[in-house]
């Protein structure tokens, strides 16, 4: 614990000591100015005090050259503030290629975040400490927000979109997160803990309370053939729809000539509104199953096909864009 | 705060009273167009996302009726203009025939309206009353259809609106008409009118292409 | 006062008050003073409403797992204080109480252009009151003044429909003030009043007026939408049915955003008058604080998104939008520069309106400065939606122009009722405000860095030392607030006879009797001096630089 008072939370993660010295910085050029004008303030309100009830002031109308370079000078420095959280902002947003991905769905009012291995937890969650974390948000209902004070990271959780966040845990510890998007009635209840472990630990963790039908991949797999995805999208690139072979993180190409990467979100809108993006050389057949799968159910499909990554990419029929050099 | 003859007592002169009461015009007309702004925007963005169901519902909707009112509506602002002409030279009767005109062509507009309505409500597309889009369209679909033909609705709708507050405007405009109040030197009301008249012809310039011809090549 | 009115003073015979007696007379008024008096009374009573609604809220938050409601109520505590002081009291205060009074009296016209549309105005604004007043007394509303989609459209339980009504409604109201306001200063000029002569609370009106009309359509629109997708289960905004929440949050904020601007830059313009009469000099810079004014307006269109940093919205977009929000605080800076530069070789007294407008300095200050730390991209994602930005809306909303529309009351109510409120009184309630304020809500800075999200019932304990500090303060506020209440309303019979022009101000509203007469001027003043001139205005009864020293001229009222 901290003092009794402090005035940051814990730097736990990779962006704290870059938030919070950013933070030193902006505060620095404010207080340097709200000082400067509240001491002119208060020089000029007792020395230009009324002596006579008649007297009146003098006369100043205006100076460009004054007004100019306080246009400018502040505009240099706000300029500054901007670059610096922009840096952070971009680097935020882009997510590293190497990272452990987590699912978390919010719904009113828990948290379920689904670990790579299939593990689930409700209001907690576990990361290694050193490792680059994705967590992949989805909501079940209304806009949640998926706040770590202590990492100095959030992220709206909005339904019918997939947000994405990433952070590299720098400290073992136990910390709050927090829903901070207004969701109804339970909000402020709406939060757990994060709990950062040594690798080793975090690998013990996982392994010693790994529960097998809980993984997502095979309940991803027995989906998709309880929705007959398996009648269309076969494995060797002769069926109505292309092969799902290798095609997570690959490139496609599109039926309007343009090309999109396999991601979550392309996988989630493609079972969601599969007309949106048609892959070159396929018909708009496939129905669309918005209003018929769980958040979760999309998530273990997803899962599913993220496992046919490595399994081979059949010559044609996968839709997969060429010549990218990529598997 | 009283009147003289025609001068209000907040103005010094007419000249005055005219220039304020047609800014005033001009401005509602502003806010008039950040109203519909609102949701020409929805609508932008939504059909976007969904062009195919956009274009399937959109074939739905009568053409003919569209095409019909889109000439009535055009028609109308033609003898708006008239009657403001009128006023302006002083042909007091014309003035009166132009307006009766006017609101004759904007209740066929309304009536052919409520044809398509009713259209709509036996086909099962009115958002909310048990909403169908086609036999065997997938829920998904069928939730998109709803969003086009909410868009209709809201949209026509407001501009409905927009025509019934005019007409009432033009009731009151024929009745100081009969009286012969406008002339050369007075017809601010009616000029103000026109302006407004013109306005919700425009925005249904815009509705109809976006409503009605977006997917018919 | 520094110049005590000479004795034997005495109220005009004939008056706006007592020109027409009679509950008629004042509901079917189109006297533009009038009608700032029934808003006056209306802002004032949503005011105590909406105060109420926030006592309750800092005495729940006294212990950390809440000390007073359930959740449910204190969800709906938050909504409707911030509905009732959003869209009922802080966006009309400012322009419909003292804008309404002033503008024709400061721009020398009888009254409004349109006084019929003003009394409409009015009267819209007590049906959307009306409708609010209904869903707070039925069920109440909990989705937060923002309204977010599908929270609002779908999931909640409260009387959604009434309040969004209520509030699409209202919007008309300003609508129509912001347009009779800009047709005014086009067309309703006395002889010699030019753009650059006019007074800078009218230019922030200016500004404010056209925020009014261009934004308040584009919320009234997004409510209806909103409203209809509650009622008929459309789906405009719901991603179950293929709509997109998101949208909803661009045109909410495309309003939302300004509307800011709709409560801060009338205060400003308050003090734009408040700073130069009682430094009795001309104020520094004045192109530049009209221009600036114009240019928040402007620019204020374009940062909406800056409360959609989180939302997933491309960083490009997000990128542009903390460069913009940047580029707005540029002109609010242009202002508090000014206004401390014209303090320079004044002569400053120490009255009431002068303690808070340079209280008002102070607390923007804070203000407009947390601004800047909200517009960095990479620090929002920190705090954004925790107390830091509750702290920082407050300090602008509360500290700015709550500050404003006080002082200006006390500045205006000599002119407003022909008598002077009790100065010693009015001086220490200035000093509570102040000092209630920033204990109340300096705390939450810090609160907001430590990482409380804003809209919690019920807290973690670490947090429960500042929020105790946070409700003390409220209560020295509360204080704060209840005094020039009583005080005003005393000295409305009380009170002594001000005379045309107590302070000497040197305005077109103070060349008038207090109260004015219905017509404000015996005849159309002509203008001849330039703003906030005190060297060529012998009539003020104020020494003139070179010349013959004169007595105060009160005795002529």
């Amino acid at each position: 614990m901290q003092s009794q008072l402090p005035l940051y939370p814990e730097q736990a993660s990779n962006f704290a000591p870059s938030v919070d010295a950013l933070m030193v910085y902006i505060t620095a050029v404010c207080l340097f100015f709200a000082v400067a004008i509240t001491t002119a303030i208060v020089i000029f309100f007792f020395k230009f005090h009324r002596k006579k009830p008649g007297d009146i002031g003098v006369a100043i109308h205006e100076d460009p050259r004054l007004e100019a370079a306080w246009l400018i000078v502040p505009a240099i420095l706000a300029l500054t503030m901007f670059a610096g959280g922009a840096v952070i902002y971009v680097d935020y947003r882009r997510a590293p290629m190497d990272t452990l991905d987590i699912y978390v769905i919010g719904k009113q009012w828990m948290w379920k975040a689904q670990q790579p291995t299939g593990l689930k937890e409700i209001n907690e969650l576990h990361v290694p400490v050193g490792r680059n974390v994705k967590l992949i948000l989805a909501s079940e209902d209304v806009i949640h927000d998926f706040s770590v004070p202590a990492f100095r990271v959030k992220m709206d959780v909005v339904p019918g979109h997939y947000n994405t966040m990433w952070f590299r845990p720098t400290k073992a510890g136990r910390y709050h997160f927090f829903c901070s998007q207004y969701c109804g009635t339970n909000h402020a209840l709406m939060g757990g803990w994060v709990t950062v472990m040594e690798p080793s630990d975090y690998a013990a963790w996982l392994s010693g309370s790994s529960d097998a039908n809980a993984n997502p991949i095979v309940a991803g797999e027995k989906l998709f053939a309880e929705k007959a995805c398996n009648t269309c999208h076969l494995s060797d690139g002769k069926g109505r729809a292309p092969s799902l072979n290798g095609v997570y993180g690959a490139t496609v190409l599109l039926a309007d000539g343009s090309t999109v990467t396999a991601d979550d979100a392309y996988i989630r809108e493609s079972v969601l509104t599969p007309n949106a993006k048609i892959v070159a050389g396929y018909q708009s057949l496939m129905p669309t199953f918005q209003g018929q799968m769980t958040e979760e159910q999309i998530l273990s499909l997803t899962a599913y096909v993220k496992s046919l990554q490595s399994q081979p990419v059949p010559a044609t029929g996968a839709g997969i864009a060429p010549a990218t050099g990529k598997k | 705060m009283h009147r003289t003859g025609e001068l209000y007592g907040q103005f010094q002169t007419m000249e005055q009273q005219r220039e304020t009461a047609s800014l005033g015009m001009w401005i509602f007309l502003v806010t008039e167009v950040l109203f519909f702004g609102g949701m020409f925007m929805t609508y932008t963005l939504n059909r976007s996302t969904y062009p195919d169901v956009f274009g399937e519902a959109s074939k739905s909707i009568d053409l003919t009726l569209g095409a019909i009112n889109t000439v009535v509506l055009i028609g109308s602002s033609l003898t708006m203009a008239m009657s403001v002409w009128a006023s302006q030279v002083g042909k007091k009767q014309l003035v009166t025939i132009f307006l009766i005109a006017t609101l004759v062509l904007g209740s066929v507009f309304l009536g052919i309206k409520g044809v398509e309505y009713h259209q709509k409500f036996v086909e099962h597309h009115v958002p909310g009353l048990s909403f169908s889009f086609e036999p065997g369209a997938s829920i998904a679909t069928n939730a998109h259809a709803q969003l086009f033909f909410s868009l209709y609705f809201a949209m026509t709708g407001l501009h409905a609106l927009h025509m019934i507050i005019g007409a009432g405007l033009l009731l009151w405009l024929i009745k100081q008409s009969m009286r012969g109040r406008f002339t050369p030197q007075y017809n601010t009301p009616v000029e103000l009118v026109g302006l407004y008249w013109h306005f919700v012809d425009i925005v249904w310039i815009f509705l109809f292409p976006l409503l009605y011809l977006i997917d018919r090549h | 006062m520094s110049s005590t009115p000479s004795p034997g003073k005495e109220l005009p015979n004939e008056h706006y008050l007592n020109a027409t007696y009679g509950i008629r007379s004042w509901l079917f008024t189109t006297d533009h003073k009038r009608i700032a008096l029934l808003y006056l009374a209306s802002v004032t009573f949503f005011f105590f409403i909406g105060g109420a609604f926030a006592t309750m809220i800092r005495i729940h938050l006294l212990t950390p797992s809440g000390y007073l409601v359930t959740p449910e109520t204190y969800n709906k505590l938050f909504t409707m204080h911030g509905v009732a002081m959003i869209f009922f009291f802080l966006i009309p205060s400012i322009p419909a109480v003292l804008g309404n009074f002033l503008i024709p009296l400061m721009i020398g016209a009888k009254d409004l252009a349109f006084p019929k549309i003003n009394l409409l105005s009015w009267y819209i604004y007590l049906v959307g009151g009306s409708f609010v007043l209904y869903s707070f007394a039925t069920g109440g509303l909990d989705t937060g003044w923002t309204f977010y989609t599908p929270l609002s459209s779908v999931y909640s339980n409260s009387a959604v429909t009434p309040a969004v009504i209520g509030v699409f409604i209202n919007g008309f109201s300003s609508i129509l003030t912001g347009l009779n306001f800009i047709v005014t200063i086009h067309t309703m000029r006395a002889p010699g009043m030019t753009w650059f002569r006019l007074p800078l609370f009218v230019w922030a009106h200016y500004a404010t007026s056209i925020i009014f009309i261009l934004g308040t359509p584009v919320i009234a629109i997004t409510l209806l939408l909103a409203g209809l997708e509650r009622m008929f289960h459309l789906g405009f905004f719901n991603p179950a049915l293929g709509g997109d929440p998101i949208l909803f949050q661009h045109l909410f904020w495309f309003y939302s955003h300004p509307a800011v601007y709709i409560m801060i830059l009338p205060s400003m313009g308050v003090i734009s008058e408040v700073i130069p009469t009682f430094a009795r000099k001309p104020i520094f810079g004045y192109s530049f604080i009209a221009g600036s004014s114009i240019a928040i307006a402007v620019i204020g269109f374009f940062v909406w998104a800056h409360h959609m940093f989180l939302t997933g919205q491309s960083p490009y977009a997000a990128l542009t939008f903390s460069l913009l929000s940047y580029l707005v605080a540029i002109p609010s800076a242009v202002k508090v520069f000014n206004w401390t530069a014209t303090l320079y070789k004044g002569s400053i007294s120490y009255d009431t309106p002068m303690l808070y407008a340079l209280g008002f300095i102070g607390l923007f200050l804070i203000g407009g400065l947390t601004g800047l730390f909200l517009a960095c991209l990479g620090l929002d994602i920190h705090i954004h939606d925790t107390y830091f930005v509750v702290a920082h809306f407050h300090y602008i909303m509360v500290g700015g122009a709550v500050m404003g529309y006080v002082g200006g009351l006390h500045f205006w109510w000599p002119k407003i009722t022909g008598r002077l409120y009790p100065e010693f009184l009015a001086r220490i309630a200035a000093v509570t405000l102040f000092v209630g304020f920033n204990l109340t809500f300096f705390p939450q800075f810090i609160l907001g860095y430590l990482g409380m999200p804003r809209r919690y019932h019920s807290y973690p304990p670490e947090f429960q030392v500042l929020n105790v500090m946070s409700t003390a303060g409220a209560s020295i506020l509360a204080l704060g607030y209840l005094l020039p209440m009583i005080y005003l309303v005393w000295s409305m019979r009380y009170g002594k006879i001000a005379g045309r022009n107590p302070w000497p101000a040197t305005g077109l509203e103070w060349q008038t009797a207090s109260p004015p007469m219905t017509e404000n001027f015996d005849v159309t003043p002509e203008v001849t001096w330039e703003p906030y001139d005190y060297n060529n205005r012998p009539e003020l009864g104020l020494p003139v630089k070179g010349g013959p020293s004169l007595t105060p001229a009160h005795g002529d009222d």
